[in-house]
């Protein structure tokens, strides 16, 4: 994985002492409040119900075993011994206190760690597929390529001041595990049809929140040495051109609808077609010293089959289900990639203890290199661990709570911290999750339904991707009451769409029941094999809102009577 | 950011977050104080607004962020909750951690979110 170079690690010092200079200069009034605000966002530092929070960059949400101690450490010495994984693969504290941040940043800043462009109208951290440079079925590991655009991204002086934040996706597969299409950019890694060049394909205008779109196709086949070239030309039309009038529709998504992709292209390519794209490129060098970064650890060859595992499985039907649900497919015989699930039932989806954390980290060490990654799913990833360890790995994610068997099940939900902690939220999320993960807690209930995908956001901005749940749940306020709507058929992955609403909203203590009933119609309509997904996009909406509608409560009857 | 104009409504208490910790503060006879049960109550109109101007005060010198005025209902024993669902989240702490936040620390918080 990347390590920080000598300018890497003065820059980011630098930057650590800015901070403490401008957090002294706020608690001894020289700065205002005003003053003071758009440099500790600049810097991850957030105001929330009860506290500040500080969001952690995650770059692409790999994570060495060291990185991950030092959070720990973090958590456990000024917050109160747990972090929160994010949709972003970002890690956020809940509970630190500002006159200790400056030093939080400097033990950040000892493993090559930083909370830079983490809020702001900036270029926000650059996500990827969690599997990346595990998964069998990709083209390329997409990190080189994100974390080039994290260098070229970084303080930007040119895109320092866009009219709102900006959000990259990068996969390198087909199978779309980095939700690229719910992004400003999504690159997607491929291999042109004709010539097996390896390049990119473009997306742009993706984005969630009050506007949910899907990202539109702006450039089929991009060279690879002409991505900083375009995204600058991209990012130059948006700076331009994005509104600054109004913050509601200054995504650069809003831009693309208003004007068509087919204008959107035409004025990023005549940008483009005035650049010299090798004068802006990185430097092949530099390139190359990026890639050796993420050159595949030392695997031993091994069968494509482990023996062991399958004598392991045979022994353990708990430990044969969670390798069922929770290991993924390696390019590499003999590996598997893990999920470690942070949804025990009825918990808070992303959360992990300081000693939790550590647990990892020491199973990172012993099973898989060293190496961690965060999903945006709020899992954490162990990508290279050897199938005959598969089992020695679980006993010990079993000793820590970590070993749930539901990796994309019914009770792996996506959910924002909701109103729980958040200053923007309408309605809470996180009891939500908990109730439905109770509600559908028992292993062979979630085995039978299958891959079901759910997503709660505690408000309109949709930090818990709620428009690209198989079912999405998104909490307003009604009538000084917390009121739950549910959309059906979103979809995160190449399939990409956004939900469609199923009714009026219902109370919190009627979720559960509601999500009860559209299971019960998609296992009563399914066909052999089918996903909820699939059966959704077969059957369409109506079964499923003549379910979801089936009993709404009586006074909401009486109330439309 | 300094509260917006808007109609007042009684009875209030003035709330903010505490500049260094990020504590949810309330103002009181003896200045901020971390216990809601020791806030001041505004029940009318002249009282509200001399609560507005601590509020200007306050986020003028810095101590504390956020500061802005919260209509409650008065229990039987005074203690002041928020009408607000958002405000009484925000004083007891995180809902799911009752472990966590003034419900920790104060026994009449408990369960009152």
């Amino acid at each position: 994985m990347y390590r920080y170079d000598q300018f890497d690690e003065a820059f980011v010092r630098e930057r650590v002492a800015q901070f403490r200079g401008q957090v002294a200069r706020r608690i001894d009034g020289s700065l205002t409040e005003d003053e003071f605000k758009p440099l500790r966002l600049k810097n991850g530092v957030y105001l929330q119900l009860h506290a500040y929070m500080l969001r952690i960059a995650i770059p692409y949400g790999t994570l060495s075993s060291v990185q991950l101690r030092q959070l720990a450490l973090i958590g456990e010495r000024y917050d109160r011994g747990y972090g929160h994984f994010t949709t972003r693969q970002n890690l956020q504290f809940n509970w630190p206190k500002l006159r200790d941040i400056p030093d939080i940043l400097d033990l950040l800043a000892d493993v090559g760690m930083h909370c830079i462009q983490t809020s702001g109208n900036c270029i926000r951290n650059t996500t990827a597929d969690h599997f990346a440079g595990a998964a069998a079925d990709e083209v390329e590991d997409p990190r080189p390529t994100a974390e080039l655009i994290r260098q070229w991204s970084t303080m930007h002086p040119e895109f320092d001041y866009l009219p709102r934040k900006f959000k990259i996706a990068v996969t390198g597969a087909a199978r779309d595990r980095a939700a690229i299409r719910a992004h400003d950019i999504g690159i997607q890694v491929v291999r042109h049809p004709v010539s097996g060049e390896v390049g990119y394909r473009l997306f742009v205008g993706g984005g969630l929140g009050r506007t949910p779109m899907i990202g539109k196709l702006v450039r089929d086949f991009l060279p690879k040495a002409h991505l900083l070239a375009y995204l600058q030309s991209l990012m130059r039309v948006y700076n331009l051109e994005g509104r600054r009038d109004n913050k509601y529709k200054a995504r650069v998504k809003i831009l693309v609808h208003e004007i068509g992709i087919e204008e959107f292209r035409a004025r990023v390519e005549a940008e483009f077609a005035a650049l010299d794209p090798a004068a802006i490129a990185a430097d092949p060098e530099e390139v190359a010293r990026i890639e050796a970064y993420f050159a595949p650890p030392a695997f031993v060859s091994l069968p494509e089959t482990s023996q062991r595992l399958a004598a392991d499985r045979a022994r353990n039907a708990a430990f044969d289900r969670w390798v069922e649900t929770n290991t993924f497919p390696h390019r590499q015989p003999g590996y598997a990639a893990v999920t470690v699930s942070l949804k025990p039932v009825g918990g808070v989806p992303g959360d992990a203890t300081s000693d939790q954390m550590r647990t990892v980290a020491d199973l990172a060490d012993a099973h898989s290199f060293g190496e961690i990654r965060v999903s945006h799913h709020q899992n954490l990833i162990l990508p290279h661990v050897r199938q005959d360890e598969l089992h020695a790995l679980w006993t010990g994610l079993v000793a820590a709570g970590l070993a749930e068997a539901n990796a994309g099940l019914i009770t792996d939900i996506i959910a924002c911290p909701g109103l729980d902690y958040c200053a923007l939220a309408t309605a809470r999320s996180i009891p939500i999750a908990q109730a439905i993960s109770r509600r559908f807690g028992s292993a062979d209930r979630q085995r039978e339904i299958g891959e079901l995908g759910i997503k709660i956001s505690g408000c309109i901005n949709a930090c818990g991707h709620h428009h690209v749940g198989h079912i999405g749940i998104l909490g307003l306020e009604k009538s000084g009451q917390e009121s739950y709507q549910v959309t059906l058929g979103g979809d995160a992955t190449e399939n990409a769409a956004i939900g469609q609403l199923l009714g009026p909203g219902i109370t919190a203590a009627e979720v559960p029941d509601a999500i009860e009933r559209l299971v019960a119609v998609y296992l009563a309509h399914r066909h052999d094999g089918e996903t909820f997904a699939e059966a959704v996009r077969r059957l369409g909406i109506e079964p499923f809102k003549a379910g979801f509608l089936a009993s709404q409560p009586a006074e909401a009857a009486h109330a439309a009577a | 950011m300094a509260p917006a104009k808007q109609k007042i409504l009684l009875p209030a208490i003035l709330l903010a977050n505490d500049l260094l910790d990020g504590d949810v503060v309330f103002w009181t006879e003896q200045g901020w104080s971390i216990d809601p049960a020791q806030a001041l109550v505004a029940r009318d109109v002249a009282a509200a607004e001399r609560l507005q101007q601590v509020a200007a005060e306050a986020l003028a010198r810095g101590a504390v962020v956020d500061a802005y005025l919260v209509d409650v209902a008065l229990r039987e024993d005074g203690l002041p909750v928020p009408n607000h669902f958002r405000e009484r989240f925000k004083i007891a702490g995180p809902s799911i951690r009752p472990d966590l936040g003034k419900q920790a620390a104060f026994a009449h918080l408990r369960g009152r979110a």
